[in-house]
């Protein structure tokens, strides 16, 4: 149906994609894998007309096409979801739906009653429950990635390219998604599909393309591949266990916080974090760990509540205070809260620890460059020099970029709100080893994931969250992934979570 | 070289413009090639030059400057009002012209900070306020009979007209701050993305504080240079100024998003207008013409540095 013919695309003089050639069938699921970087996304956004391919051409049902804009690509039949989320806050669910699409009646006036039609159904497709009329900007990120999947399936696309599509979602939502994928595979439609999560992998894809720096290694049908023969192909080498060893916490209390609330969000939350000890906030999305650890580090401060914190009581007002303090975080919400795309990959490393860099009031230049050398080597982040814009990069390297914003200040309690998510396989094993070694020297860590298996293989504790309550503390090597479940689930399993 | 840095090529994309109308410019007049024209262009663009240099602060922060050519006024009339032969040393009227300049520009800062209210329309009020206290603080008459200390300022220094000597310290000044200060740096981070600026610990408030605080001083100074020029405070002055700073600057490849932009770019982008108008004048095209081959030019200019910086 689609046939990719020696794609090339380059970056500032950098080739990310070197000449791929794949083609996707009808009614087909065909999983694109590889680590960050490796050039899934680039290769997408060729297919659907965001970039223009330097080389090679695209077939569409034998006709050779030439996008000038997302826009021919979805006039041609070709939708896309992207992993970056992108909605209009200020619009409703159902105009973000039939964006572009709008149902008109006579003058071009759009039909506000079809519109609210068209998007429940789409909507109900994926078994979502979330009210058309809703304003955008109150729904949670595991919403908005469900009304992006809508808007892709409105199109009516023959083919529809699905860039980590469940990075966001509860494994309910994942359910309703993948049911949704069976139904358009039955109508005929061709279906292209990154994910880091390997279960989906096997579950979802007919066949498999694996790339690498930039190279397609080849594609196979998914039955003759297994997860680690799948592992193997995308790092170029054997994957050993990708959890370190967990070292021993010390007894001395770094962070206790008690009594925490501020409705409807959260209330009533405590917990402590040892020195050398992970603590993970463990729940649903939605659940309220996010806005837990935003008011640890200031970005939304709590109503109520004490934070101790190296034995002594701490009022967080804004980052400012909590970083001062000694309190570090790398956000979930890397694109709203973490980079500053237009400046280069170094002046986003050193953003927070600029005053470490200084001789009074002015910057060190060589100083800087020589930490940022140094950083950029240390957290293997990929980029073509140090000064560029940190935009340009993949979701990995901006990721380990931030990371090594967050570290260079020495922070002693490090917050990590789903630091793994939309990372490749590799670079998630060099979080984790991160992880250990930050705790084995003596520092807390905070972190914040979806994934149980990280939850429970890289934290010593874990703080159940549900709804805004602790529902349980566990200590991780006595629990496993029902119980953590079972106490994150609310009591009915198709209640939406509080906005 | 594929990695030429996009900054260096726009600049000298830009220069390239400027010499190219330099030369069609000496080619076509006797006059465009001389030191005294030259000196001419050079003071007349400094009050511009000024304001460009302020305003592109705060265009940096994401933010807007509507009112810098009410406050040049209000500056000005400040500054003469204290000006008198024999009343105060000149240190004083300078003071209070810079001052004046700076509190209104503070006030705005507030607003926009504290306020929440969007710089925009924080300005566009500042523009009608300060053109106001002009007006109430002068009876609106110009306020004449400056003391000769004062208007020297409009002369030269060592063969140089104080003027461009003013904007060309305040130039090299504001580029050294933004490329070396921590608060330079902050400027960016601000304006590139405010949310994760204060997530990394960035006093946005502050910076951009400061920011507005100092168009606002900028603008003081250009209102006492150009009050020195034309040995008056004029309530009626700087009609537009505003228009023409933020169109160098917009010209120079700062982003009106905020968070790109530099100042040798302003600096190009004040040449080019100040070119373009001395030219235009001497080619002898009446002054309805230039106002619409101006614009045209200005629209023309960062629409072809767009292309350029798509492709």
């Amino acid at each position: 149906m689609l046939r990719a013919l020696e794609l090339r695309k380059d970056f500032g003089g950098l080739t990310v994609l070197h000449p791929t050639s794949v083609d996707f069938r009808p009614g087909e699921v065909h999983a694109i894998m590889g680590e960050n970087g490796a050039g899934k996304s680039t290769l997408m956004k060729v297919l659907a007309g965001l970039y223009r391919p330097d080389g090679g051409q695209v077939e569409w049902r034998g006709a050779r096409l030439d996008f000038g804009s997302p826009h021919d690509a979805l006039v041609a039949g070709i939708a896309m979801i992207h992993q970056e989320l992108m909605p209009i806050p200020d619009l409703t669910v159902a105009e973000n739906i039939t964006l572009g699409a709008e149902p008109c009646g006579r003058f071009g006036r759009v039909d506000r009653a079809d519109q609210l039609r068209r998007a429940k159904e789409l909507l109900q497709e994926l078994e979502s429950e979330i009210d058309p009329a809703k304003l955008m900007r109150t729904l949670t990120v595991a919403q908005t990635q469900v009304v992006e999947i809508a808007k892709a399936l409105g199109r009516q696309a023959d083919m529809i390219l699905m860039d980590e599509p469940t990075a966001a979602l509860s494994d309910h939502e994942v359910a309703a998604l993948f049911r949704a994928i069976a139904r358009l595979k039955a109508r005929g439609v061709a279906i292209v599909y990154t994910t880091h999560k390997m279960d989906e992998v096997f579950r979802l894809a007919d066949r498999i393309s694996v790339l690498r720096d930039g190279r397609l290694v080849g594609t196979a049908p998914a039955s003759d591949l297994s997860p680690a023969k799948l592992i193997s192909l995308m790092v170029g080498r054997e994957m050993a266990d990708v959890f370190p060893t967990r070292s021993l916490p010390t007894e001395e209390v770094l962070l206790e916080v008690s009594g925490l609330t501020r409705e409807p969000a959260y209330r009533d939350i405590s917990f402590q974090v040892r020195r050398g000890e992970v603590v993970a906030l463990a729940g649903l999305m939605g659940a309220g760990r996010t806005e837990v650890v935003s008011a640890i580090y200031g970005l939304q401060p709590a109503a109520r509540g004490v934070i101790t914190f190296k034995g002594r009581a701490l009022v967080v007002r804004s980052p400012q205070d909590a970083l001062a303090a000694g309190i570090g975080m790398v956000t979930e919400d890397r694109k709203g809260l973490g980079l500053i795309p237009a400046l280069g990959v170094d002046q986003n490393i050193t953003l927070t620890a600029l005053r470490t860099l200084c001789r009074g009031q002015l910057i060190d230049h060589r100083a800087e460059a020589a930490i940022v050398g140094a950083k950029i080597e240390d957290f293997a982040v990929k980029t073509s020099r140090p000064s560029q814009p940190i935009a340009l990069l993949s979701g990995g390297n901006q990721q380990k970029a931030l990371l090594a914003r967050c570290l260079l200040g020495d922070p002693d309690l490090i917050i990590l709100d789903e630091p793994t998510r939309g990372i490749d396989i590799g670079a998630k094993a060099e979080i984790y080893a991160l992880i250990q070694k930050l705790a084995r020297a003596g520092k807390g860590v905070l972190l914040v994931s979806s994934e149980l298996p990280e939850v429970l293989s890289l934290s010593h504790r874990i703080v159940v969250l549900r709804r805004g309550s602790v529902a349980a503390t566990l200590e991780a090597s006595e629990t496993d992934q029902e119980t953590l479940l079972r106490h994150a689930m609310p009591l009915s399993l198709h209640a939406q979570p509080r906005p | 070289m594929p990695n030429l840095d996009r900054n260096l090529l726009h600049r000298f994309g830009l220069l390239f413009v400027i010499l190219l109308v330099g030369l069609g410019l000496t080619l076509t007049t006797d006059t465009f090639l001389s030191v005294a024209n030259l000196t001419n262009v050079a003071r007349q663009v400094s009050i511009n030059g000024i304001l460009a240099v302020g305003v592109t602060f705060v265009l940096l922060t994401a933010g807007v400057d509507l009112s810098l050519g009410s406050v040049v006024a209000l500056s000005g009339v400040a500054c003469a009002t204290f000006a008198h032969p024999g009343d105060h040393s000149v240190i004083v009227p300078i003071a209070v012209g810079l001052l004046t300049g700076a509190a209104c520009g503070l006030v705005n800062g507030v607003l926009v900070t504290r306020g929440g209210v969007a710089p925009f329309i924080v300005t566009l009020g500042m523009m009608t306020v300060a053109r106001g206290l002009a007006l109430i603080v002068s009876g609106g008459r110009p306020v004449a009979n400056m003391s000769n200390e004062l208007t020297a300022l409009a002369g030269d220094f060592l063969g140089i007209p104080i003027p461009v000597l003013c904007f060309a310290g305040v130039a090299l000044a504001a580029w050294f701050f933004l490329r070396n200060f921590r608060l330079g740096r902050h400027i960016y981070a601000v304006g590139g993305n405010e949310h994760a600026a204060r997530a990394a610990g960035v006093p946005v408030e502050r910076v951009k504080l400061f920011a507005y605080g100092l168009c606002g001083l900028l603008t003081g100074l250009a209102g006492v240079v150009l009050a020195a020029r034309i040995t008056t405070g004029q309530p009626n002055a700087g009609q537009a100024y505003e228009l023409d700073a933020i169109a160098a600057v917009v010209i120079g490849g700062t982003s009106l998003a905020g968070g790109v932009g530099t100042i040798t770019g302003t600096l190009l982008g004040v040449l080019l207008i100040g070119v373009i108008n001395n030219g235009l004048d001497l080619l002898g095209v009446s002054s309805y013409y230039q106002a619409v081959i101006k614009g045209v030019i200005i629209v023309g200019a960062v629409w072809l540095d767009r292309r350029q910086a798509r492709s």
